[in-house]
């Protein structure tokens, strides 16, 4: 599952919800967040935290800033187990950090390093095998190649596909960039501020995108198969989100818009019989 | 890799007149360069930039050596006027370093820059100045780049103050309203008199734009100018600078990580490894047919916006080693998955592979 979309559209706090890690300022207003059947916005802190990690774990974006720097690798992962798992000793517990860190490809030799002494690329694949320190079901990836290089970013995807069938995880995978989504991801949400405009295979979206905005973003993208293209481009600016334009969100930039899209905001309903969401006046709104 | 040097007063004493790394005897003879690197509007020839590695007092007495970073070394291209050059690579490999040492904003270790034939290189700051209005520059990242205290007219109208330019106010106001339209900053008279922060990141970017393009130069570099950019504001950016570019026939190089808007951009191409040019030619031939293991490899693990698409596995693994302490002979050597004896021992030229078509490995000499 994959989650799309430009900066401040609210990617990233979806994924805090989720865990409910939102800032103290922000609440869940409204909606049911069901994990195995249970409504995570219901529990209390002391429930949350027994899925926090055992059932959910999150892999932070930016591996430079998500470790602590005064602690050894082994220790911060050590850490992870031994909270949600109070009763793994400190033998057993080592264990496991070694294997966690062979699973993401670090030598386990170089457990007791500390995050200075790992490159980028390291420093995530360890914020990887933190996650998976108290075997989760569902991971949740931010950005998790953002502020890597191209290289590097290839190899941490790859390494995060092979987890999720080697574990059968679930994975949430929220990034800026449709590429790499297009070849991790089996189903997509694009999101456009705050809400999840189109929702589908990732293959029907890629050949059929049925949103405006699905279909600029495509445009937008440059690919470096086939011909050298001018780049079409969505006109003006992502809205305020503290004054939304009224009716569709997306009504200033969109080149279809019609008068009910100023007034009436649309619902987010199947298009055709495959599960292929969209949220936008174009389809029939019944 | 060490550099012996005697003493750091020596250091800066020889870096004016060719500092330790002289030139070969071939490359100070004038005639012995290629016509087209003086021909073109911008030449480079074994462009090298060493900083310093400052250690403490007592290791630098014991060991009586300073450590060199070698962020570019013997780099030579030439940019063609009206061109679009390419220099693409990972963090570190030396791209935004070759850049700032165009337009000198760094200074040179050793290495010819021909401007318009010209050698800028050993210029002094004084005799570069009237050259400034000739060379600008556009930097990675709006938010820091733009002075916030200044106004949207201050800030584009300052090179046209520093270089005398304008002759009048009434003149100024009428070139910075000019080139704020041509960068799609409209109505101009909006945004004269607002500040930077009032302007989401796409605006400020253009107004970078306008700010260097605004003194008509004749060659431009600009810095990874849409990374910071979303996605539905970058190609518009990104394709209102190229018209400015197109328009008035700048040479223009363009410094980037993304090998695919790399290919929608760039004429031509340069990919840069720890501080070489390892493969240089027209965009299409490198990218559709890249002879350097590190091009195939980078072109390999970009994503391609295609969920159809299966790429096949990555021929390279780790990552891009120090700089401070580069692999011998080959500097890919180390990530190579075609390495053999050759490799480790001596390093590869760089020679034309196919007309224009330049690569640096052993692979494709023999």
């Amino acid at each position: 599952m994959g989650l799309v979309g430009e900066s401040g559209c609210g990617k990233t706090t979806v994924a805090l919800s989720l865990l409910k890690l939102l800032p103290s300022a922000g609440r869940i207003r409204k909606g049911r967040i069901l994990f195995n059947g249970n409504d995570l916005v219901k529990m209390s802190d002391s429930q949350i935290r027994k899925i926090r990690w055992k059932g959910i774990a999150i892999v932070f974006q930016g591996a430079m800033n998500a470790l602590n720097p005064v602690f050894k690798i082994s220790d911060q992962i050590t850490e992870a187990i031994k909270i949600h798992e109070p009763s793994v000793g400190r033998t057993a517990a080592r264990e496991r950090v070694e294997t966690l860190l062979e699973m993401v490809g670090i030598d386990s030799g170089r457990a007791d390093n500390y995050p200075h002494e790992f490159s980028g690329g390291m420093r995530q694949r360890a914020l990887i095998a933190m996650a998976l320190a108290a075997n989760p079901e569902v991971l949740v990836a931010d950005e998790p190649g953002t502020a890597l290089d191209v290289v590097v970013q290839a190899q941490i995807l790859k390494l995060l596909r092979e987890l999720k069938d080697k574990l059968n995880l679930s994975m949430v995978f929220i990034s800026h960039d449709l590429s790499i989504v297009a070849e991790t991801c089996e189903k997509l949400a694009i999101m456009y501020a705050g809400q999840v405009i189109e929702y589908g295979d990732t293959k029907s979206i890629f050949s059929k995108p049925l949103h405006p905005y699905t279909q600029g973003l495509l445009g937008a993208f440059p690919s470096i198969k086939g011909e050298r293209k001018k780049l079409v481009s969505i006109p003006g600016q992502p809205p305020d989100l503290l004054n939304p334009p009224v009716g569709c969100r997306f009504n200033p930039r969109c080149p279809y818009v019609m008068d009910i899209c100023k007034s009436v905001d649309p619902k987010l309903l199947p298009v055709d019989e495959t599960n292929h969401l969209a949220h936008c006046h174009l389809y029939p709104q019944e | 890799m060490k550099f012996k040097l005697p003493s750091r007063k020596k250091h800066s004493a020889t870096d004016q007149n060719g500092g330790p790394m002289a030139l070969t005897p071939a490359q100070k003879d004038l005639s012995q360069i290629p016509s087209e690197y003086q021909d073109a509007l911008i030449g480079v020839i074994g462009l090298k930039k060493y900083f310093p590695v400052r250690q403490g007092f007592l290791s630098t007495i014991v060991s009586g050596q300073t450590q060199f970073v070698k962020a570019v070394d013997d780099v030579s291209f030439f940019v063609r006027k009206g061109e679009v050059f390419g220099l693409a690579g990972e963090s570190g490999s030396g791209k935004s370093t070759t850049g700032r040492l165009l337009l000198r904003l760094t200074d040179i270790t050793d290495g010819r820059v021909f401007f318009k034939g010209r050698d800028i290189a050993k210029l002094s700051p004084r005799q570069l100045k009237p050259l400034r209005k000739e060379m600008q520059i556009i930097f990675q990242d709006p938010y820091e780049s733009l002075d916030p205290r200044m106004t949207i007219k201050e800030i584009v109208a300052e090179p046209l103050r520093i270089q005398g330019i304008a002759k009048s106010e009434a003149e100024i106001l009428e070139r910075v309203k000019q080139i704020l339209s041509e960068v799609e900053v409209v109505p101009p008279e909006e945004f004269l008199q607002r500040f930077p922060h009032e302007l989401s990141g796409g605006q400020r970017q253009r107004v970078a734009v306008a700010r260097a393009f605004v003194v008509n130069p004749e060659f431009v570099v600009a810095d990874e100018p849409v990374s910071m950019l979303d996605v539905s504001i970058r190609a518009e950016v990104l394709n209102s600078m190229l018209e400015l570019v197109q328009k008035r026939q700048v040479s223009f190089i363009y410094i980037t990580h993304d090998l695919a808007l790399a290919k929608h951009v760039c004429d031509r191409l340069a990919i840069m490894y720890l501080g070489k040019i390892v493969e240089m030619g027209p965009t299409d031939q490198v990218i559709m047919n890249p002879l350097h293991p590190y091009t195939q490899a980078l072109i390999a693990a970009v994503p391609v916006p295609d969920p159809d698409y299966r790429r096949g596995n990555l021929p390279i693994s780790g990552e891009i080693p120090s700089p401070l302490n580069p692999p011998q002979a080959c500097r890919f050597h180390t990530r190579c998955p075609y390495a053999f004896s050759e490799c480790t021992t001596l390093e590869p030229p760089l020679v034309e592979a196919e007309p224009g078509h330049w690569v640096a490995c052993h692979m494709v000499h023999k």
